[in-house]
């Protein structure tokens, strides 16, 4: 099976400094993948140019088999990837139907039913149900964390970026998000990036470790946790940290 | 969505009484405000929903006036014909301005357009032979007729210019429930993040320039028809303030909130002119509390604290 998300040689660098460097990649379509690194190992930065916010220096991104990389944001996610984003990025003064309306309206148009019904199942799948009306800005940090997933999921993506989704989240938060995104996994591929090792473990099928920028290691969750280079970039300064 | 229907239906439905009530100088002025209420209908369709702030739009009101005027001053087109090209001139302007003048944002945005206005003015200082310069010219009386009927006959002026007022407002009011200007206030909150939802918004934001500039060309045109004059002044950048004063007054982002700023406005101008010389004094205390103390304009204020609904 050909990957449905492939980068090859990508590289970008801020003043001299290489955030990512000479990244080769390959997602297989129905996958979670779970991207994890240090903080600064380049992983944002990676998937930024992925989706197109940030330009690569040099390399290629190449989506179903289509070389992406000279595509402005807005054409790759009318491609069907999707993006959530690490600091949370919503229409704060817009209700949160709204927020996900607007998710949605892209794909559906002027279709009023479709709509109403893509916002009411996405809000119910995240557990943000009855907030509908309250706008963005009112809603507490964790349920506008939520409110992120659930206009990735309007979207109906074939990819689903997730950056950091579970950061601010409460316990049982954290455990409804797990289900829906095991629930998601067949539907849809998905590339998280994301801090809380139980969550990584349990959730990945396989795991791309990055650490100053270039990927050093990559497998299952068995695997990975029991790699020594990065016990020692990574899971060891964790430990060391407490 | 029914109440809204009703609210802007129903002022559609006063002004048209009020052709049959007002005295003749009222009268006279509701004429007037509600060919200007077009103009910031137009303007707020870029900076109200699209949060476009620009210091240019009197380019596109002149190119309205001037495209009729010029039209009718050299040509026996008929005034139908006229208000026609003037539509196509502000959207044409619209189109090239916002090619360029939308590769910035913000600030850069704000000089840029205030410089392409400047431009247009000057054009019709420079081109004189044909405009007149800063006298301007009268529009003749016999080409100002619709079917029969004299734009400078008080009651066609006023239902003239509540047809257009109503058509601009209505159109507005669907265009905002659109999908289209739903994305239009998604740019305005957050750009990046629309971008990121498939939009492009660079597309959006242009059409929502055209449609802008069409709709103050519609204004322009109108006045020059129904009041009968083309001047320059109307292209200097008082007139790019103007409309910025109104919505901000009546509540940016709102689809009433243009007619009830420049009602305000023109009122408020007119009353305290009646009372003092020093007029502007008592019109720049007032727009000093109107912003102290509802920031959101009138109808954004309405719309704080008892209807959140209010397209």
């Amino acid at each position: 099976m050909s990957p449905i998300l492939e980068t090859r040689g990508l590289s970008r660098s801020f003043h001299g400094l290489r955030a990512v460097h000479d990244v080769d990649f390959a997602l297989e379509a129905g996958e979670i993948r779970a991207l994890i690194g240090p903080n600064g190992a380049g992983k944002t930065t990676f998937v930024s140019m992925l989706i197109g916010r940030l330009a690569a220096d040099a390399g290629q991104v190449i989506f179903e088999g289509r070389d992406i990389t000279a595509l402005p944001d807005h054409r790759r996610v009318a491609l069907g990837m999707a993006y959530t984003f690490q600091i949370t990025s919503v229409f704060s003064r817009l209700t949160a139907a709204e927020n996900v309306a607007l998710a949605a309206r892209r794909r559906l148009g002027g279709d009023r039913a479709a709509v109403a019904r893509e916002v009411a199942t996405a809000l119910e799948r995240t557990g943000l149900a009855g907030q509908g009306e309250v706008a963005a800005e009112d809603l507490s940090y964790g349920h506008q964390r939520l409110l992120e997933i659930a206009m990735g999921l309007a979207q109906h993506p074939r990819l689903l970026i997730l950056d950091e989704p579970t950061q601010g989240l409460a316990e049982t938060e954290i455990a409804a998000f797990k289900a829906l995104v095991r629930d998601l996994a067949g539907q849809t591929t998905i590339l998280l990036i994301e801090h809380n090792m139980a969550v990584v473990m349990e959730l990945a099928h396989r795991i791309t470790v990055l650490n100053f920028g270039e990927v050093l290691a990559e497998g299952t969750p068995a695997a990975i946790r029991a790699d020594r280079a990065v016990q020692e970039a990574y899971l060891g300064t964790e430990a060391a940290h407490g | 969505m029914r109440a809204s229907l009703a609210l802007h239906l129903g002022l559609v439905a006063v002004l048209f009484a009020l052709n049959f009530v007002l005295p003749a100088y009222a009268h006279g002025n509701i004429a007037r405000v509600m060919t200007l209420a077009v103009y910031a209908i137009g303007y707020n369709i870029a900076f109200g929903y699209t949060g476009l702030l620009s210091l240019g739009h009197a380019m596109f009101f002149a190119a309205g006036m001037y495209g009729a005027g010029l039209l009718l001053r050299f040509t026996d087109a008929g005034a139908v014909a006229a208000f026609g090209v003037a539509l196509a001139c502000g959207a044409g302007l619209a189109l090239v301005t916002g090619l360029l003048a939308l590769r910035t944002a913000g600030v850069s945005f704000m000089i840029v357009t205030l410089m392409f206005s400047q431009a247009c003015a000057l054009a019709i200082l420079y081109f004189a032979e044909y405009t007149r310069g800063d006298e301007g010219f009268v529009i003749a009386a016999a080409s100002r007729v619709v079917a029969g009927h004299d734009l400078g006959d008080a009651q066609v002026r006023y239902l003239a210019a509540w047809a257009l007022f109503s058509a601009a407002f209505l159109f507005s009011l669907w265009l905002v429930n659109r999908p289209m200007g739903k994305v239009l206030v998604a740019i305005r909150e957050n750009e990046p993040r629309a971008r990121l939802l498939g939009y492009d918004t660079f597309r959006l934001k242009l059409g929502a320039l055209v449609i802008s500039g069409m709709v103050s060309a519609a204004s322009g045109a109108g006045y020059g028809l129904f009041f009968g004059y083309a001047g320059a002044s109307f292209a200097g950048v008082q007139y790019s303030i103007f409309p910025l004063l109104w919505v901000l007054l009546g509540g940016a982002g709102t689809v009433i909130g243009p007619f009830l700023g420049t009602l305000f406005m023109f009122y408020l101008i007119d009353l305290s002119s009646g009372i003092t010389d020093a007029y502007m004094l008592i019109a720049g205390v007032a727009l000093i509390g109107l912003t102290l103390f509802a920031p959101q304009g009138i109808a954004g204020e309405l719309r704080r604290r008892a209807w959140r609904g209010l397209p």
